[in-house]
């Protein structure tokens, strides 16, 4: 799994429960080390173990804590820049969500050897979408649960969002836009750069 | 035909950062983009020349020429004082001119510059694109940065922490502190010499850093096969080495083991067809002779006994004894020691 996965479990947890449980976790992990590096691969297991542990030391399932991290990974100041690059995807809602097709081809040419999941946005109706996750890394539906929804307040858009369950390996999200301009949204300012 | 209106309207949408020409070269119409960047100021009804400053093509006096041009392409910016550098592209048409500017690789300045946003640019043009990738670079460079940053520091650290002088594979001089360090409180009866090349500076700077290498190695070398295993042979500068001999302090002996240093280290040892030189000063102390000194003291007196023993000429040996000062001198005359003395040399 590529370092820049298990940076961001890391980070989520470390600045969402403390860094205290997060020594918990990688010690029930059994990781021998607390900090992952961003720019080297690990062993998929690891990553697996963390997320067994998390889901004991949490009492929560996996679910629900990936599409936590998913939300703190655009609403959280820690990880901002990664929020900036989300809203390149366009000025609206809608055209972020256009943008989730070539979403893993942005992620690779900024790091090549991040691999995410294929994504296929298809609209059913009008403001009905629905958003299938490719296989290849199991509960990424789950995660992009989360970022839809926080992406939807930083645009400002009201939507509903219903994770269909996962069927050979892929995984399908339902996504209802209720209300476009619904509140004010971010700020999102092309030339500024995040600290 | 197209009208001017629709001309205008597709350039709107299609590349908002236009300009229209009137034949005389006034601009008669300024794309939204490019009235954003005037700010306040209006382009409208001024010269085309007077607004930009041209740097391709660079000797174009009158409107007329710019439109004879080859190829149409430019180069220039705003007489503003921010001077972006821009590109364009002029085509004359029926009554006129378009011209088509874009910023190019200067596209990240600009846009935090004149604070465009996305609406700013055709949804085709790949602006936004290049946006995302320069910042997503250098999100990434950065976590490559630390990365290496941490990694450098572990490096130094396990650098700092290794016990081996990498150019000669004998003890580095945090190694013999250690063993050293051990020293102290124990009994345990043993000799320090302190060797220091002679004339190996002299190889440096004529036959180059490689034969100094190359001679360090095979003085390493030497020490080694003179010495017994259980003995510490330790780099401890760039030309300088220290010898701990556990159990042993018998004047004798270590007399004869450096003088055959000594003699063995004087053979010219040859580097590439060349001939290099050297010889070596040591000074030794004695743990039993100095009862009161801790093993930083003695190797301290090794140095001393060094010192005399460079003061007496090259390639000599010295012990030390107490009343030796930090410049090496003894307060009696200095005994016959051995035969490392060159005949007739004294101390001054």
């Amino acid at each position: 799994m590529h370092g820049l996965i298990n940076r961001a479990i890391q980070s989520f947890v470390c600045n969402t429960y403390g860094e205290a449980r997060w020594r918990l976790v990688t010690e029930a992990a059994g990781l021998g080390f607390t900090d992952f590096e961003a720019m080297l691969t690990y062993e998929d297991e690891l990553t697996d173990n963390v997320m067994d542990a998390l889901c004991i030391e949490l009492r929560r399932d996996r679910g629900e804590i990936l599409e936590d991290l998913g939300t703190y990974l655009v609403s959280h100041p820690a990880v901002e820049a990664l929020r900036r690059l989300l809203r390149f995807g366009g000025e609206t809602y809608v055209d972020f969500l256009y943008s989730l097709d070539e979403l893993p081809g942005r992620a690779r040419l900024a790091v090549s050897d991040l691999i995410l999941p294929s994504l296929e946005l298809r609209e059913i109706g009008i403001g009905q979408f629905s958003l299938a996750c490719g296989p290849g890394l199991p509960g990424f539906g789950s995660v992009m649960v989360g970022i839809l929804r926080a992406m939807a307040d930083d645009y400002g858009a009201l939507v509903m969002l219903e994770h269909g369950g996962a069927r050979d390996g892929a995984e399908v999200i339902a996504i209802t836009l209720v209300e476009s301009a619904f509140s004010e949204g971010r700020a999102f300012e092309l030339g500024a750069r995040a600290g | 035909m197209i009208g001017r209106d629709d001309l205008t309207n597709m350039l709107d949408m299609m590349c908002p950062m236009y300009l229209i020409l009137s034949d005389d070269g006034v601009i008669s119409k300024v794309g939204p983009t490019v009235q954003k960047m005037c700010g306040g100021q209006e382009l409208k009804g001024q010269p085309f020349l007077e607004a930009f400053e041209l740097t391709r093509p660079r000797s174009v006096e009158r409107f007329a020429d710019l439109l004879a041009s080859k190829g149409g392409k430019l180069n220039l910016c705003f007489r503003d004082d921010k001077r972006t550098p821009l590109k364009g592209l002029i085509v004359a048409l029926q009554g006129g001119a378009v011209v088509k500017l874009s910023f190019g690789i200067s596209v990240v300045e600009a846009v935090r510059e004149y604070q465009l946003n996305s609406s700013d640019f055709s949804s085709t043009d790949p602006a936004i694109e290049l946006l995302y990738l320069a910042e997503a670079n250098s999100v990434a460079m950065e976590a490559s940065r630390q990365l290496n940053l941490r990694l450098q520091a572990a490096k130094i650290s396990a650098e700092e922490q290794a016990y081996t002088d990498t150019l000669t594979g004998l003890k580095n001089r945090r190694a013999m502190e250690h063993v050293m360090a051990r020293k102290s409180g124990g009994g345990m009866p043993y000799a320090l010499m302190h060797i220091d090349l002679d004339f190996f500076k002299r190889v440096n700077d004529t036959l180059g850093h490689a034969a100094g290498d190359y001679v360090l190695q095979q003085v390493a070398r030497v020490l080694v096969e003179e010495t017994r295993r259980e003995d510490t042979v330790a780099r401890v500068g760039g030309d300088e080495f220290v010898i701990v001999f556990d159990h042993l302090t018998d004047r004798g002996r270590l007399g004869r083991i450096a003088r055959r240093l000594i003699d063995r280290l004087e053979q010219p040892m040859r580097f590439h067809g060349e001939s290099c030189r050297i010889s070596a000063s040591i000074g030794i102390a004695i743990s039993t002779e100095q009862p009161g000194s801790d093993p930083l003291n003695l190797l301290n007196q090794a140095d001393i006994a060094l010192y005399a023993a460079k003061r007496a000429g090259r390639a000599g040996l010295r012990f030390y004894k107490s009343g030796m000062d930090a410049d090496g001198l003894v307060e009696e005359p200095l005994p016959r020691m051995s035969d490392a003395l060159p005949a007739g040399t004294r101390l001054s």
